[in-house]
Order: C-alpha cells, then structure tokens, then sequence
C-alpha cells in the first residue's frame, strides 16, 4: 500500500533519515520502532506531506505521491492520528469526527453557502457515520462536548474515530497508546486487530513494545535516520542490531 | 414518537431555518408598527454593518484569523458603486455588482500574499492596507472628493421605486442582511465551514483531513471582504453620500469588536455584537464622545472574562455544564 525507497531528509548538516526504504503491506499492520531520536516522526511527516524529503520516494498503492501537499495525500485515503494528539478543542466531539470527512463532505463553497438540497442529505449521511464512528468508539456518550474538557484518554478516542471515520486506504498511527493506562492500551491493541480483521492497511509507530510484538504483522526498526532491521515481530525481536539498539552494546542476549 | 414529540423533533430538526423566518417576520412588520424615522436609521445602520460582520466574523471567529482592514473593502464597494453609477454613468444596480466582484478581486491579491502570515503580522498588514485605502480615498480628491466626500449618489431603484426614504431602505438593507446571515448559516453547517473550524483550531491536522488550509484561508478572506464591499454599496447608494471618515482604520477596529463582542465564531451573535455597539452610543446621550474608550473597555472585558466572546462564550460555558449534567444523570 505505502512504499518508501531510500527517503532522506537532512535538517541543516544533520542527517534526520538516510536511505530509508520499506512497505507497508495492504490489509496488514506494519509497525515502525525505533529509540527517541530515530527520525520516526520525521519519515511519518515526510510521508504524509507535512514535511518533503530531500531525496526517495514515496508510493501510495504503486502512485508516487512524493512532496505532495498533505491535504491531497489526505484526499488519496490516508488519514492520521497525532503524537501529541492534535483535536480542533473548541469543537465538539461530533464535530471533530466530521472533520474526518473533509474530504467526502466535498470543497465548493458556493455549494456551501446555497446548501442546496443534494448538500443536505449528503450532510445527514455523513453525520450518520460519524455517530457510527463515535459508537464505534464509546463516545456516544460524549458526543456534545467540546473536546477541550474530556480527559485525555478520552480524546485519543476520539482521535482514532476522526481517522477511521473516512475509511481510509492507509492509516497511520503515531504512538496511540502514549501516555494511556494498561487497561487502555488493550483496548487500543483490541482496536487495531479488529481493524486489521475489516482489511484496513495500518502503520503504527509506537515505543510500546509489547503491543506491537501483539499486533504487528511485519515490524521495520529505525534507528539514527537508518533502517536497521526489518521482518516479522519474531525475527526482529531475535535480531542483534535492534537489541544493540534497545539495550546498548552489551554481550548479553535476551 | 408521540405527536408531542415529533412536533418538538420537528423543531429541533428546523431549529436554524425557523428562527431565521421568526426574525424575518419580526423585520417585516416592525416599521408599520412601531417604526420612526430615529429608529428606523438606527436599525438600517445595524442591518449594514451585521452585513460587514457576519462576513468578518467568518474569517476571524471560524476561521481564526485576523483582519484589521476591513473597513477598506467596506469603502471599494461603497466609493467604487458610487463612482461607477456617478461618474460612469453605469446604472446603480450593476454599479454595485461590479463595485463588489472589484473589491473581491483586490481582496484575492491582497490575500495571496498576505495570508501567508499569522497573528500580529495579518494584523499589521491588513492594518496597512486600509491605510492605503484611506490615504488614496483622502488624496485622490478629483475623482473622491477627498477630505469633503463625495455627494449626490444615486439611491438604488426597482423601475419608479426608488430606495430613498428610510422605510424602503429598511426592506432592502434587511432583505440583503438576512440573505447574507443564511448564507454564513449555511456555510457554517457544512463540511467546507468545519474545515474552516479546523484550520482555526490547528492547521496541520486540518491540512491532515484534507483541507487545502492556504486556498480556504483565501477564500473565506474573499467572501468576507465581498460582503463588506456589498454592505459598502448599499451604505453609498441608500444615504446618498460617502466621506473617508467612515472607513479609516478605527471603523475596522469597531467592526473587530463587535465580532469578539458577539462571538467568535458564532454567526447568531454577530448579529448581537453589531446591535449592542450600535445601539450603546444612541441610548447613553454622553457616550458619543468617550465612543472609543467605551468599545476598548467592553473589548477587554470580554477579552478578560470571557474570550470567546459573549454569546458564543455562555454558550460554550452552557454546553459543557449540560453534558456534565447530562452525565451524571446518564
């Protein structure tokens, strides 16, 4: 579904990724580890059109989308969470979920300011599904509130419906379980197998490691600006490189 | 569904069309009733500058962006209808179209560049634009008439009936404003409105939705100054005469007021900010001369207590305490 060839991305003289190439497979979850500093975020960002490489490519189902601006990536089917949550605050929680589907809810301002009747019903449509999503995601409850008060485990909930709502072809998850409690971290991991199980494409970035030995079909290890390591959870996990990584340099062997 | 409740549903569902014809009717019968010529001018004043409002309060409270120069548009549509009707010899009407889609098109090359910028920069250059607006308007005094305006415009006309008097101008004036407030509700309430609620809460997650943030800052940018230029012409041809005062930058700094006074990002109160600043110097008889330190003392006391502005701030405080109550009662 999403494909990297050899992507760098120089800030000044510093080298935040260098030649960095992998898939991400379609109907599967690839999952991207590496320490602090990797340049996970960095490829995330490069990918995505927030940020465009200085070299490499980047293929979304075999289409190269390199430097595109991140609203048309967004429009090709790949939707997003953030690492450090990024909501609209003064919106309420059904509104940032519609927000999810920017892109169905279609660009004509004049179709906007005439709301004609097509407009409309497409208008119900779309917030059907957004309740769905909230449904989907236990936020039924919450759907009025301004997402600015909820708890923060709250709002990485409603992060995830945002992303999901539009179905997209790829999702891409930075760190989802961050800063959530054991119980919510299942929750995510449940979450992301069902996904996995309706045929969605996913690429996770997280540092949790358990979750992502759980959940992962394929796991690519970033570490320096390099990709260091890259197979099945299994494989990496028995990989020296990556406990180098993890662990330092050390002799011993887990 | 009992028939209680479909009625109540029905309500619900047409909440926004429903209050939009309750306050048409209340404008339509209220000059026969009650109206006086004091009264009606002020009410012709609110409905032009709400026309002002409502676009501006689309581009700085959904939006999230600032504008301190809106009062320059506000004077392309009334300056440029009047001179196109007076000068030209283009009747008012078309005068008034072309003098708007102009001010739409100077609003799109001065938005390219200028909404790059964020905060204090789109202030300061907005900010110099409507300097530039007055200064040609108080230099160019051949065609503007410079300090002393320009007289003797044309009012607007339906064949033999001419929108001069204060009672015809009140149909007109309202009849556009309403027009305009249900074109804001309607933007508003649709996907295009959301993205331009989005880029004002956080442009990379928005542009991560799929919102072209750069296209729909411009584009909002010139709807609001096509409304402004719109209210600007039918201020010119309905009173008959235009002078530079109207449309220095302290009229742009009263229009940004009544926007947070309202509510950002409420179109309801934008309607409410422009009457109550509008309304205050007409009912304290000294507040005339002390209008500026009054707007700037209202301005940071809602700025202070209630930042989003007044409606759209009890609103905001009235929401979260119903779905705390609504969950606790759950």
């Amino acid at each position: 579904m999403l494909e990297l060839r050899g992507i760098c991305r120089n800030f000044g003289g510093l080298a935040a990724l260098s030649e960095v190439s992998f898939r991400a497979a379609a109907g599967e979850v690839t999952a991207l580890i590496g320490p602090n500093g990797a340049g996970k975020s960095t490829l995330i960002n490069c990918a995505t059109g927030v940020d465009r490489p200085d070299a490499g490519e980047v293929l979304l189902g075999g289409i190269a989308i390199t430097g595109q601006p991140a609203h048309r990536v967004a429009g090709l089917g790949v939707a997003r969470t953030f690492q450090n949550l990024r909501l609209f605050p003064r919106l309420s929680v059904l509104d940032n979920v519609l927000c999810g589907l920017t892109v169905a809810a279609g660009r004509s301002l004049l179709g906007a300011l005439l709301r004609p009747p097509a407009l409309r019903d497409r208008e119900r449509r779309l917030r059907l599904r957004a309740l769905a999503a909230l449904d989907r995601f236990n936020l039924t409850a919450l759907a009025d509130w301004p997402v600015g008060v909820l708890a923060y485990g709250d709002r990485k909930r409603v992060e995830l419906a945002r992303a999901v709502v539009g179905e997209p072809r790829l999702l891409l998850l930075d760190e989802p379980v961050a800063g959530l409690n054991a119980t919510e971290t299942a929750a995510v991991g449940a979450e992301i197998r069902r996904l996995r199980a309706q045929g969605y494409s996913v690429l996770l970035v997280e540092h949790d490691m358990e979750l992502v030995m759980g959940v992962a079909d394929r796991v690519v290890v970033l570490d320096g600006g390099r990709c260091i390591a890259q197979g099945t959870p299994a494989e990496v996990r028995r990989n020296p490189l990556v406990l180098e990584a993890y662990l330092g340099k050390t002799s011993l062997v887990a | 569904m009992t028939r209680r409740e479909r009625f109540l549903y029905f309500f619900y569902l047409h909440r926004t069309g429903l209050t939009v014809s309750a306050l048409t009717l209340a404008l339509a019968v209220y000059p026969p009733l009650w109206g006086n010529p004091y009264l009606l001018g002020v009410t012709n004043q609110i409905a032009l500058y709400a026309i002002v409002v409502l676009g501006l309060n689309l581009f700085i409270g959904y939006a999230g962006q600032i504008s301190l120069g809106h009062a320059a548009f506000f004077a392309l549509g009334a300056y440029g209808s009047a001179l196109l009707s007076g000068e030209a010899g283009v009747t008012p009407w078309l005068a008034l179209a072309l003098a708007v889609l102009a001010a739409s098109g100077v609003a799109l090359l001065v938005g390219i560049p200028t909404l790059r910028l964020h905060g204090h920069y789109l202030a300061m250059a907005t900010l110099g634009f409507n300097l530039v607006v007055y200064l040609v308007l108080m230099q160019w005094d051949k065609m503007t008439g410079g300090p002393s305006g320009y007289a003797g415009i044309q009012p607007l006309a339906l064949g033999d009936f001419a929108f001069a008097s204060d009672l015809r101008l009140h149909y007109l004036v309202w009849g556009v404003a309403l027009l305009c407030l249900t074109l804001a509700l309607n933007l508003v309430r649709s996907g295009v409105g959301r993205g331009l609620a989005a880029v004002a809460g956080d442009e990379v997650a928005a542009a991560a939705c799929g919102v072209d943030t750069r296209a729909a800052k411009v584009k909002v940018f010139v709807l609001s100054a096509a409304f402004a230029a719109l209210a600007g012409g039918l201020y010119a041809h309905g009173f008959g005469f235009v002078s530079p005062e109207t449309f220095g930058i302290f009229a742009s700094v009263d229009f940004v007021a009544m926007v947070v006074v309202g509510g950002l990002g409420s179109v309801w109160g934008s309607l409410f900010g422009v009457a109550l600043l509008t309304c205050l110097p007409e009912w304290i008889d000294r507040f005339e001369s002390y209008k500026e330190i009054v707007h700037g003392a209202i301005l940071v006391g809602v700025l202070m207590f209630l930042p989003q502005g007044l409606v759209t701030g009890l609103v905001d405080l009235a929401r979260v305490r119903l779905a705390r109550w609504k969950a606790r009662h759950a």
